[in-house]
């Protein structure tokens, strides 16, 4: 009886006709496309992008070179030279990302004793030349001064469940 | 002013008057074809809940303008050990059948390119023939995933050419013609008197395999990008490919033109018979009521939405299921309901064959 049954619904194209049922309501349906570039969903204060180095409000750079970010990078995009400054303090001579590597997973984030190493909200950039993607101490340090502000409210957003 | 326009024109000789006609049928029909690109991707983007290309022109109505001309602008690379002549001639042995079936489509009464009395014959000739632009195409390549794509498309155009000729056949004994433009006046009378009523069996079978013979889905295995990247046209480039698109497209036209005419009364109006006569007088309306080119292109647009629609439901089929619904379904079936139909002729039943 079931065989009977399910060849006539077969013969009778009864369960395409459900399916043309079933995509033609979608038809109808509301649509849940973002338009990108005007609209953006909402992004969380953890958000994993572009790196940066912070500094502090007097405009001393928080990394002290202490190469925990370098040795915890699952992905050894972290390359970190340091010295003796002249007051004593130790400083980072070079400090390179190389974002080709990266993985942008967030350890060097976490491991960073003093807040240095930050990843930011910015994940629309490219790079037009070979060598763009080593992210070095100048251009850290740039992105870092250019949205400190943002970056401060990420951290303070995040800081209660911290 | 009319009179003069139509004066001038027929003072033309004829090979240029015939010349002109065919531009009046294949620049509006080109124009289709790239909005059945736009509306292909529109209607398949609302049914997965997206709203699909809106960025190009307002509302995205210059998208096929654009895919035209990029697709213009790139080289047509012919692979190396290909063979030159057979690879560059495909894409026009795919598009020219395409075309020429539709010097015999009527888009109103009177208004053909070729009113021949063989006309069903020559569509049912040329729409296999575009066949041989797939093979060509599939072979002179030179690569494994074209030649595939050919012999599948050739074998499953061939299946469903047998079927969609006997669907053709019980048209031909309701309408008692093969003239295109006859077996739509065979229609003529009310809504009931179409042949969807009597021939509802060969109108599935028709449209089934018309599906399948512009290799759409769900039977497109002759590109079946998951598993032969894109089948018979993978090599083509640029303007070749775009050939290859048009004639796709011009196919689906054609087949969603024929289902129209041939079960679906062509431009007769649906309100005919049912309305009293009075109502075609009326100005604006009463055009629109009564039969007409609108018409033709309303039940056409209705079958090209279908073929969307269908693309956006079904998964493609497995390639033994499809010979196997073509062999052991279509064809019994178009058999059955010819002898029944053969038997409804004998007795000159209902309103269609009194």
């Amino acid at each position: 009886m079931t065989a009977i049954r399910n060849f006539f619904k077969t013969f009778l194209l009864w369960e395409l006709l459900l399916g043309l049922r079933l995509t033609g309501r979608y038809l109808f349906a509301r649509k849940v496309t973002v338009q990108y570039p005007e609209e953006k969903t909402p992004m969380s204060p953890r958000f994993r992008g572009l790196h940066a180095l912070r500094r502090y409000p007097n405009g001393e750079e928080r990394c002290i070179a202490c190469k925990l970010c370098e040795a915890v990078c699952p992905a050894l995009a972290i390359t970190i030279d340091s010295e003796q400054r002249a007051d004593g303090s130790r400083r980072t001579t070079r400090y390179d990302i190389d974002l080709f590597k990266c993985i942008f997973c967030g350890f060097c984030e976490e491991a960073c004793p003093v807040d240095s190493i930050v990843e930011t909200h910015i994940f629309e950039y490219h790079f037009e030349n070979r060598g763009e993607q080593i992210m070095n101490k100048d251009k850290l340090l740039a992105i870092g001064d250019r949205f400190e502000k943002e970056i401060a409210a990420a951290r303070s957003a995040d800081a209660v469940y911290r | 002013m009319f009179e003069w326009i139509m004066e001038s024109f027929y003072s033309l000789p004829v090979v240029m008057q015939i010349l002109f006609k065919i531009t009046l049928i294949v620049a509006p029909l080109m124009l289709a074809v790239a909005y059945t690109t736009y509306a292909e991707r529109k209607v398949i983007g609302y049914i997965q809940v997206r709203i699909g290309p809106n960025r190009v022109g307002p509302r995205g109505w210059l998208q096929p303008i654009a895919d035209a001309v990029k697709l213009l602008t790139k080289e047509v690379i012919v692979p190396t050990n290909a063979n030159r002549f057979l690879f560059l001639s495909a894409p026009v042995l795919a598009i020219a059948p395409a075309l020429a079936a539709w010097a015999v489509i009527p888009f109103d009464d009177g208004m053909v390119l070729a009113d021949i009395n063989a006309g069903l014959l020559y569509l049912l000739a040329l729409t296999s023939l575009g066949v041989y632009g797939i093979i060509i195409a599939g072979w002179a390549s030179n690569s494994k995933y074209a030649l595939l794509g050919a012999l599948r498309s050739a074998a499953q155009i061939v299946s469903y050419e047998i079927a969609m000729g006997f669907a053709l056949v019980g048209v031909i004994m309701a309408a008692g013609s093969l003239n295109v433009g006859e077996i739509v006046l065979a229609q003529q009378g009310s809504i009931y008197h179409w042949f969807l009523l009597p021939l509802f069996p060969l109108f599935l079978v028709y449209f089934i395999s018309g599906v399948a013979e512009t290799n759409r889905a769900p039977f497109d295995v002759a590109e079946g990008e998951s598993e032969i990247v894109a089948g018979f046209h993978v090599e083509y480039s640029g303007m070749a490919f775009a050939v290859f698109f048009l004639a796709e497209y011009a196919n689906m036209i054609l087949i969603s033109a024929l289902a129209a005419i041939l079960f679906f009364g062509g431009w007769l109006s649906p309100f005919q018979g049912l309305l009293p006569e009075s109502v075609f007088a009326w100005p604006v309306l009463g055009w629109f009521l009564d039969s007409g080119v609108h018409w033709f292109l309303l039940k056409t647009a209705f079958f090209l939405f279908l073929f969307l629609w269908f693309r956006a439901t079904f998964p493609r089929y497995r390639y033994d299921q499809i010979m196997r619904l073509g062999w052991k379904v279509l064809i019994p079936v178009t058999i059955v309901w010819l002898f029944v139909l053969g038997v409804l002729v004998f007795f000159k039943v209902g309103p269609w064959f009194a």
